[in-house]
């Protein structure tokens, strides 16, 4: 075989090998190189592009009704949630606001999905891991939301349900009860969540004290979302730059202060909880009214420039549009959070096991599509 | 009168016919030996492939019921055929050979898995008096041979020209080298007891109780250690660092294909089917029936059910308590895998064998 010397062994004896792009636990397309010595990674280098298909670039060439459904395939555990925040950056741009109706179904269908790609996480940490049971319970409770998604949007996973000014349709009549009824699952699951793997003794060992990052380390690499509120780092755009009537809701934004992987799955259970809370408060009593402003069918922004972050599943997500008056953007650019967060994992994982590198990718969420856009 | 034919016919009694027909026919008792080497060849064979099909069966059908699903049930009646399919499948497909792996030891690596595996069946008590080879070191027999199943791991690791399958044979070497000790000293506390090495023997001595009850709590110890332990000798979940999904892919595994990758997993159902019986033998008793003390109909009818279903009753019991580890328990990181056997395992196994051996000289056990 003709491998390079440089890829295998490294001159003073570091082992190097290549985690992904085929890796059961890179979740995706990640392509980590990593130096090690013995099973003490040394050095590690995050290499990206394998899913890049310049999102950015094409949304240049849509509508501002169209380009908002790109971003789907961005973060798609998310994918509410990016819509949300192009509509949102064209309703800026617009200078129109979604009515009390349709801020209450997006903010619904946005924890919903939360709670959902929370649940998706969940599995996957037991599973990289290696607990296989806990991936089953967690989609118990994640199929029954997604069931609810089909019913409303039409779609289980890219709901594509936002438009610049409100949502697309009203709510399916089932949408309340089914709703009511999930929460009321989730709530009993818990517990259940909790025992298969919190509590174990072999999680604990493997998350406490591992891939620890400090709140400084954290600001300066730019990681929010619960990767960042695992450090303390007080960071949710929900309470910091409220959006879509956030502002009237009654959560708590999760703050732990251990900076390990414990912390950040900690972070994650109880927002769950958070989540929960917030639906249970919006489904009582939903506001009536349109679901969507009257807007132009053909809509153009006016020249200058238009920033709206939103709290996704994985921290802040940014929309950045620049118009020249046109009917498409001129520029668009995505703040993605797990392009930071991924930045920071260098700095969690150097004198880890090759067994930590996992638990500090699963605490970290990172759904690979979102990084190269 | 029925019901005593029914007794009289057993496993040891259709041995014994057959190497009395076998003897009255030929003469030689080299001729002999070597018939009944082959007969033991084949029928060890022919029970150890449905006993691995049942198997994984079984694991698939336990992690479905654990995970709230149905598992196979497609192929024959409640998907009984599933695994057979599966061989099928294997067997039809490519034996890949990396062009840069050593290829003698990379084919070689599973046959001595296998053939390690295997080679522990033979002290194994199946039935009253149906054993392939009563050798008097039994238990030494056992801990050295299935030792020898690490010397596959590392070559197949070493051989396959992979990174992860290095880094898998390396882990497992690891492994299997320390939890070794616990294994041989739980082992050890019941040879104490029982004061022999031969599996007969310690089937015997447990006739008025099995070890588990008699041997107090330090028995119960070094069976909860044997368990852990041996789970680990096996490469089973929790312990399964070397072939471990999420980090190796598949550790040593990783570029074996078609049958030889079904070599490896029946010798992983060989060893859990080994692992188990000789827990079953050494703490659980073997083939001897449940008795307790004084009750003379209570143990006549325990009698009545025949010693094979006893055995492979216990040994299933154990499969199954191993499976829902797997099932149940995220993995150990390998430097926390050491610390647990080196840090509490050995010493406890230590202080208990201590203690036993008190036991045995002052007779306190019943």
């Amino acid at each position: 075989m003709n491998l390079l010397e440089e890829n295998t062994v490294t001159e003073d004896g570091q082992f190097v090998i290549n985690i992904g792009p085929q890796h059961p636990s890179t979740h995706g397309v990640l392509h980590l190189k990593a130096w090690l010595d013995g099973e003490t990674i040394q050095k590690l280098q995050p290499h990206l592009g394998y899913i890049h298909r310049s999102i950015e670039k094409m949304s240049e060439r849509l509508s501002y009704r169209n380009f908002i459904y790109a971003t789907s395939r961005m973060d798609y555990l998310s994918a509410h949630i990016n819509n949300q925040a192009c509509a949102l950056a064209v309703e800026k741009g617009l200078q129109i606001q979604a009515p009390p109706r349709a801020q209450a179904i997006r903010v619904l269908l946005a924890e919903l999905t939360r709670l959902s790609s929370h649940q998706l996480w969940w599995g996957c940490t037991g599973l990289d891991l290696g607990a296989v049971t806990p991936f089953f319970y967690a989609f118990r409770e994640r199929e029954a939301i997604m069931d609810i998604m089909e019913e409303t949007c039409g779609a289980r996973l890219t709901q594509n349900f936002c438009v610049p000014g409100g949502v697309m349709y009203d709510v399916h009549p089932n949408f309340v009860s089914r709703v009511r009824d999930i929460i009321k699952q989730v709530r009993e699951k818990f517990k259940e969540y909790d025992e298969i793997l919190t509590g174990n003794v072999i999680f604990e060992n493997r998350t406490k004290g591992v891939g620890y990052i400090s709140a400084e380390d954290v600001i300066s690499y730019g990681v929010t979302g619960p990767a960042a509120r695992g450090s303390g780092v007080s960071c949710d755009v929900r309470k910091w730059f409220p959006y879509d009537g956030y502002e009237q809701l009654d959560f708590n934004e999760i703050l732990a202060d251990g900076g390990d992987c414990y912390a950040r799955y900690m972070v994650r259970m109880e927002e769950m909880k958070q989540s929960a809370n917030i639906i249970e408060q919006l489904i009582d009593n939903l506001p009536e009214g349109d679901f969507q402003a009257k807007s132009k069918t053909l809509l153009k922004l006016p020249k200058g420039e238009f920033y709206q972050r939103v709290e996704t599943a994985r921290g802040e997500l940014g929309v950045y549009i620049v118009s020249e008056g046109g009917a498409t953007p001129y520029r668009i650019k995505y703040r993605s959070p797990n392009f930071s967060n991924l930045s920071a994992l260098e700095e969690m994982t150097i004198g880890s096991k090759i067994g930590d590198l996992m638990a500090i990718m699963s605490t970290l969420d990172l759904v690979i599509p979102d990084i190269d856009r | 009168m029925e019901r005593t034919i029914f007794l009289t016919i057993s496993f040891s009694s259709i041995a014994a016919s057959v190497h009395q027909w076998l003897s009255n026919a030929i003469h030689a008792d080299i001729g002999v030996k070597v018939i009944e080497l082959v007969i033991v060849g084949v029928c060890l064979l022919l029970f150890l492939v449905p006993l691995c099909f049942f198997l994984g069966y079984m694991e698939r059908k336990v992690a479905a019921f654990m995970q709230m699903r149905l598992g196979p049930n497609r192929v024959g009646p409640k998907g009984s055929l599933q695994i057979v399919a599966d061989t099928v499948k294997l067997l039809m497909k490519e034996g890949l050979t990396p062009a840069a792996s050593d290829r003698f030891l990379f084919n070689m690596a599973p046959m001595i898995v296998v053939v390690a595996s295997m080679l522990v069946m033979a002290p194994i008590a199946f039935a009253k008096d149906f054993q392939i080879w009563d050798i008097s070191i039994g238990v030494l027999y056992v801990s050295s041979i299935s030792s020898l199943a690490v010397i596959g791991i590392l070559m197949a690791g070493w051989s396959s020209y992979n990174k992860y399958s290095l880094l898998g044979a390396m882990r497992s070497g690891a492994q299997i080298v320390s939890y070794e000790l616990s294994v041989g000293l739980s082992l050890i506390s019941i040879v104490i007891l029982a004061g022999s090495l031969r599996m007969s023997d310690i089937v015997m001595s447990q006739q008025d109780g099995w070890w588990i009850f008699k041997g107090h709590i330090p028995a119960i110890i070094s069976f909860v250690i044997f368990l852990i332990a041996s789970t680990a000798e096996i490469n089973r979940a929790p312990f399964d660092l070397a072939e471990a999904e999420q980090e190796l892919t598949a550790g040593f595994h990783t570029e074996y294909s078609g049958m030889k990758f079904a070599m490896f997993l029946l010798a992983e159902y060989i060893n859990l089917f080994v692992v188990s019986a000789i827990a079953a033998t050494l703490f659980l008793g073997g083939w001897m029936p449940f008795h307790i003390g004084h009750w003379q109909t209570f143990n006549q009818v325990m009698d009545l059910i025949p010693s094979s279903i006893w055995f492979m009753g216990k040994t299933f019991f154990i499969i199954f308590i191993i499976m829902q580890f797997r099932w149940t328990f995220p993995r150990l990181r390998i430097d926390q895998l050491l610390t647990l056997e080196w840090k509490y395992l050995l010493p406890i196994s230590m202080l208990n064998t201590l203690l036993v051996t008190c036991m045995a000289i002052f007779g306190w056990h019943f």
